[in-house]
């Protein structure tokens, strides 16, 4: 039997995922499939496209590769559009000339952006917001240009406001409606929505029509209202919505809607039965879906209904019924919700509104006739219950108790409103934008993914939008708690609680020594290596005292109970601090007195210091007397607690440096030196964009910029390397502390055990945008606390080894033998390039055989 | 019979650490467990990494058994019988020891 030729004209973000279905699908070896992309490139991820604005690149978002492609046998041609169709002979043509015969057409050609006819629109600098190379246009006329429009105030074109903004332009949103959003919020939401964008720097201008654009006199461009004002822009950003790319069904005689759009049954055939269409550019029922989602479903529908007409031969019965257009996102980063009916346009609909001016809060709730059921909600400002509502909504379910407290503020001490996840049905979608159910995410856990990543990669439940995290996590916990799998999460065996709970427990009831918590909160008498330096950790992260002080000192691990790493013969190495990488001649030459007359190994370590091996412990504190008294203090090397700050050479020297990033790095590391954290933690301050210090793999990252500090978190080398966060923009050097204090303050809180910020991060429930909640707006009013604590610890810092050498009975320990002054008798090297090295085995043998002749 | 020979004063080994002797030419490592004078003294030779460092390891107990964790790569050993908890194969010498009027003594 030969195979069947399925075309897909577009392969964008639903054109790539009907093909990913088919192609992985088990009829995939009864199926040629061809794909035409107009675009230089395969289906990328455009909802996340503005992240191309934060350092993610073309590769970052690709939702494939051209070798994924291979391997699955689709054939692909890029550069190259479909212009024409012949429907009796079911073939297309293609711009470079191709003509290829298909079984099945599928149409996933998306939209297009909408530019108002206005006069001078088609002058350089004028631009839309939809693919790669639009990004790069914006990004090259926001280099040549200080003022940026963006005409349209809807979602997409809020997206792009912030684009601009994080850009560095001063930022204009040209909007024909009274309000923002127009489509997706209420009158109330679309004011506050208004205000808290415009304190961020944004100038909303409403009800303005553009009339013309001409040449300006202080910018590029002028637009001209009809109302007769105008403004000066040097670049302009068309975001007025979008139009389907009917084009190919316009000319070759497919149905069209009256106003675009290519009418599709539910089975998402258009008004030919072998061209399918799905995406932006179907129009169903009168509606196009200006979201992944319902394109998602459309191309399984179209999947099931191809396989049924060409292979099974038993008609599917999936359909398309529509699909829901709530939203959550992030605009400028304010959250904003939208739920199904949000204007309250049903008959006898009811709502609650809740206000808060100074909060910056606003909610709307709309209820049905009898109070009874959620209609619609429409969130902005804190848009936690989105989960919540949408579900009740989608379910039609009764609203559990009070409806005002589903958008009421939770009070001290009552658990907000939540709704139990044990009271949806299991056809309940979680994820919308891979439509997981429920049933299939319990599925899943009963098949053996007990953890967010396991089931992230079984089901892509979350991996989209991502606004579904909370709400699959709670589904998976619940499924395991009723399989009786006891999630163990137990530090040790000495203490049922994770590391995060051993913080509360000590910093609430204070507690200042091991003893103490494990007779109130622990089993036996001894405790283990794993809860000594756990513990050992969180004191010194709340008390910040000398790490050994009798009862402390034998809870440090093995580096910290001689301020020193351990080599692999029990020798140290000694890290003194260089902070921010920046030392003196002077002291250089201490470094090298110290180490020749030591004959110490010397290597220049990857964070920016010094690092000489091969201390012995009796020799560990003369060294670190000659040090100190050359003014050198630990490097806590040896710690779990700040290592460096690496930085550029910045403004100073550098002829691209924009701000004095060694001097902030100095600051940085004097600062939080010290601290002690459940994990290592690195900085990195570049003076530029060009990241010389690449502070984007660092725990905090800081890159200067024309205005001020960016702020990145979470990043990590090492074994498993994370890109770090943008978690805030052009931060003075008061307010950038600020934050970081209390990110790194709410790190020691509540990370695990050895967990970098990195996995913390991603383990967050809420990830990135709940911890700048916490953060930027103190959304669990602790960031006071957060600060104080810091401040203890920062004001409490001592050098650990300037006490320790200035202590005559902390130094007795510091030697091999507590009967003897000999040296350890197994120890062994050769020199290699200037320098000794310890013996391997083999050489050990050698060396002793040598010894004994 | 042994002959007890002291190394050090008990208040010479902090609560919760271990010191290192050199005892008739070998190294023992013993450790002060808690507050008490109960102490364990074992090789100070760690069979796996091949260094003398035992007596810098963590002690604490697992599943009853009172235990120093190894310094370099954190196996367990029982203190009272030198067993390896990971490997049957593997023990460590285990040396008589007592507190004798303030005195530690090996013997
Ligand atoms: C000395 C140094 C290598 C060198 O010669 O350059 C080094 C040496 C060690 N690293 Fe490192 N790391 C060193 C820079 C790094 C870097 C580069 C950096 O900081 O820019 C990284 C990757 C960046 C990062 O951490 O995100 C790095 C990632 C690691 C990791 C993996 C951490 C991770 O999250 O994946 C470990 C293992 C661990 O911590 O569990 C590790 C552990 C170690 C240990 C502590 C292993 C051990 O337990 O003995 C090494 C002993 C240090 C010693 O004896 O002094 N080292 N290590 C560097 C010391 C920098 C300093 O001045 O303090
Ligand atoms: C900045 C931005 C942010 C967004 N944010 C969200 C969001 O948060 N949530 C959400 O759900 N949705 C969001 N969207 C919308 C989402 O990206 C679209 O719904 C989705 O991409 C639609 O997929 P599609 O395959 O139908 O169209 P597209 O992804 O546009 O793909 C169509 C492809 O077909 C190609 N093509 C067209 N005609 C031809 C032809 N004749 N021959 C060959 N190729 C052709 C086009 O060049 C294009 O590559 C956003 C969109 C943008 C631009
Ligand atoms: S990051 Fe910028 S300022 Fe720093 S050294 Fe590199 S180019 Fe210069
Ligand atoms: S709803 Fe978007 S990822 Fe789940």
């Amino acid at each position: 039997m030969s195979k069947k030729r399925i075309i897909v004209v577009g392969n964008g973000m639903v054109g790539h995922n009907f093909i990913n279905t088919l192609a992985t699908s088990e009829y995939a070896s009864q199926f040629e499939i061809l794909t035409f992309s107009e675009e230089p490139r395969l289906a990328y991820d455009r909802v996340q496209l503005s992240k191309y604005f934060s350092g993610y690149t073309a590769a970052d978002l690709a939702l494939t590769t051209e070798s994924e492609y291979n391997e699955k046998g689709v054939i692909f041609t890029l550069n190259d559009k479909v212009v024409g169709i012949d429907t009796h002979a079911k073939t297309i043509t293609t711009a470079s000339g191709r003509i290829e015969g298909y079984d099945k057409l599928v149409l996933a050609t998306g939209s297009y952006p909408f530019v108002p006819p206005v006069p001078g629109k088609d002058q350089d600098h004028c631009l839309v917001y939809r693919t790669i190379e639009d990004l790069e246009a914006i990004s090259a006329s926001a280099a040549v240009s200080k003022t940026g429009v963006v005409v349209g105030g809807g979602l997409l074109g809020l997206e792009a406001a912030n684009a601009l903004k994080a850009a560095g332009l001063e930022t204009h949103v040209v909007e024909f409606a009274p309000r923002l959003m127009a489509v997706q919020l209420d009158e109330g939401g679309g004011k506050l929505l208004r205000r808290k964008i415009e304190n961020l720097g944004v100038t909303v201008h409403t009800e303005k029509n553009t009339k013309e654009i001409v040449a300006g006199e202080e910018c590029r461009y002028r637009m001209n209202f009809a109302d007769g004002s105008f403004l000066e822009t040097d670049m302009i950003l068309f975001s007025a919505g979008i139009r389907p790319q009917d084009e190919l069904a316009r000319k070759f005689g497919l149905e069209l809607g009256e106003r675009g759009g290519i009418v599709i049954n539910d089975f998402c055939q258009t008004s030919n039965d072998d061209i399918y269409a799905i995406g932006e550019c179907a129009l169903w029922d009168n509606k196009i879906y200006g979201l992944v989602a319902p394109g998602y479903q459309m191309a399984k529908v179209a999947y099931n209904h191809i396989i049924g007409n060409l292979i099974t031969h038993i008609p599917s019965e999936l359909a398309f019924k529509g699909a829901d257009m709530s939203t959550k996102l992030k605009l400028l980063g304010v959250d904003v919700a939208s739920i199904g009916d949000a204007h309250g346009r049903t008959a006898g609909s009811q709502s609650y509104v809740f206000n808060d001016d100074i909060g910056e809060v606003y909610k709307r709730l709309i209820v049905s006739a009898d109070g009874k059921k959620v209609l619609g909600a429409v969130l902005v400002g804190e848009a936690e219950s989105y989960g919540t509502l949408l579900q009740l909504m989608l379910n039609n379910m009764d609203i559990p108790g009070n409806a005002a407290s589903l958008i009421l503020p939770a009070t001290d001490g009552a658990a907000a409103v939540g709704l139990g996840v044990s009271s949806l049905p299991d056809t309940a979608q979680i994820c919308s934008c891979f439509d997981v159910t429920k049933g299939q995410i319990q599925e899943a856990v009963r098949n053996g993914c007990h953890t967010m990543g396991a089931l992230k990669e079984a089901t892509q439940a979350s991996t989209g939008c991502g606004g579904c995290a909370a709400l699959v996590k709670q589904v998976m916990d619940a499924e395991l708690e009723s399989m009786g799998v006891e999630v163990n999460t137990d530090i040790c065996e000495h203490f049922a609680y994770t590391r995060a709970q051993l913080a509360d427990i000590v910093r609430v009831q204070g507690y200042s020594s091991f003893e103490q918590v494990l007779e109130g909160h622990g089993k036996g008498e001894y405790g283990c290596e794993i809860c000594k330096p756990a513990l050992g950790s969180i004191l010194a992260s709340f008390n910040n005292e000398y790490v050994l002080k009798d009862g402390l000192i034998g809870l440090q691990d093995t580096n910290d109970i001689f301020l020193g790493n351990m080599q692999k013969d029990g020798t140290y190495s000694i890290v003194p601090r260089i902070a921010g990488g920046e030392i003196t001649p002077e002291k250089l030459i201490v470094l090298g007195e110290i180490a020749r007359d030591y004959d110490l190994y010397t290597k220049i370590t990857g964070g920016q210091r010094i690092d000489l091996f091969g201390a012995q412990l009796h020799q560990l504190p003369e060294i670190w007397k000659k040090l100190v008294d050359a003014g050198f203090e630990t490097g806590h090397a040896y710690g779990k607690s700040l290592r460096t700050v690496k930085s550029c050479v910045g403004s100073t020297w550098c002829r691209y440096g924009v701000l004095d990033s060694v001097s902030m790095a100095i600051a940085l590391e004097n600062r939080y030196k010290g601290l002690r954290s459940p994990h290592k933690i690195k900085f990195a301050v570049s003076g530029c964009t060009r990241e010389c210090a690449e502070a984007q793999s660092k725990d905090i990252g800081v890159i200067a910029t024309e205005k001020g500090w960016n702020l990145y978190v979470c990043g990590n080398g090492g074994m498993r390397p994370r890109h770090a966060d943008l978690f805030a923009t052009e931060l003075d050097d008061d307010t950038l502390i600020k934050y970081i204090d209390r990110v790194l303050m709410f790190y020691v809180r509540t990370a695990d055990r050895l967990q970098r910020t990195s996995v913390w991060m991603e383990n967050m429930e809420g990830g990135l945008d709940y911890l700048k909640n916490v953060v930027i707006n103190d959304s669990l009013n602790i960031c006071e606390e957060l600060e104080n604590a810091m401040t203890k610890v920062v004001g409490t810092y001592q050098c650990e080894w300037k006490t320790t050498i200035e202590n005559p009975e902390k130094l007795k320990r510091f030697s091999q033998f507590i009967n003897s002054d000999k040296a350890d008798d197994n120890l062994a090297y050769v020199r290699e390039r200037g320098q000794r090295r310890p013996a391997t085995e083999l050489e050990r043998i050698e060396l002793v055989d040598l010894n004994s002749k | 019979m042994s002959n007890w020979v002291s190394v050090c004063e008990l208040k010479d080994i902090t609560p919760g650490t271990g010191v290192c002797a050199l005892h008739n030419g070998e190294q023992v490592a013993i450790f002060r467990v808690s507050a008490n004078e109960q102490l364990y003294a074992v090789s100070n030779y760690d069979p796996f990494s091949k260094a003398n460092v035992m007596s810098r390891g963590i002690t604490g107990a697992l599943g009853g058994r009172v235990m120093v964790a190894a310094p370099m790569y954190k196996q367990h050993f029982d203190l009272a019988t030198g067993e390896c908890l990971e490997d049957a194969e593997v023990s460590l010498k285990v040396y008589p020891v007592r507190v004798n009027a303030g005195q530690v003594e090996l013997g």
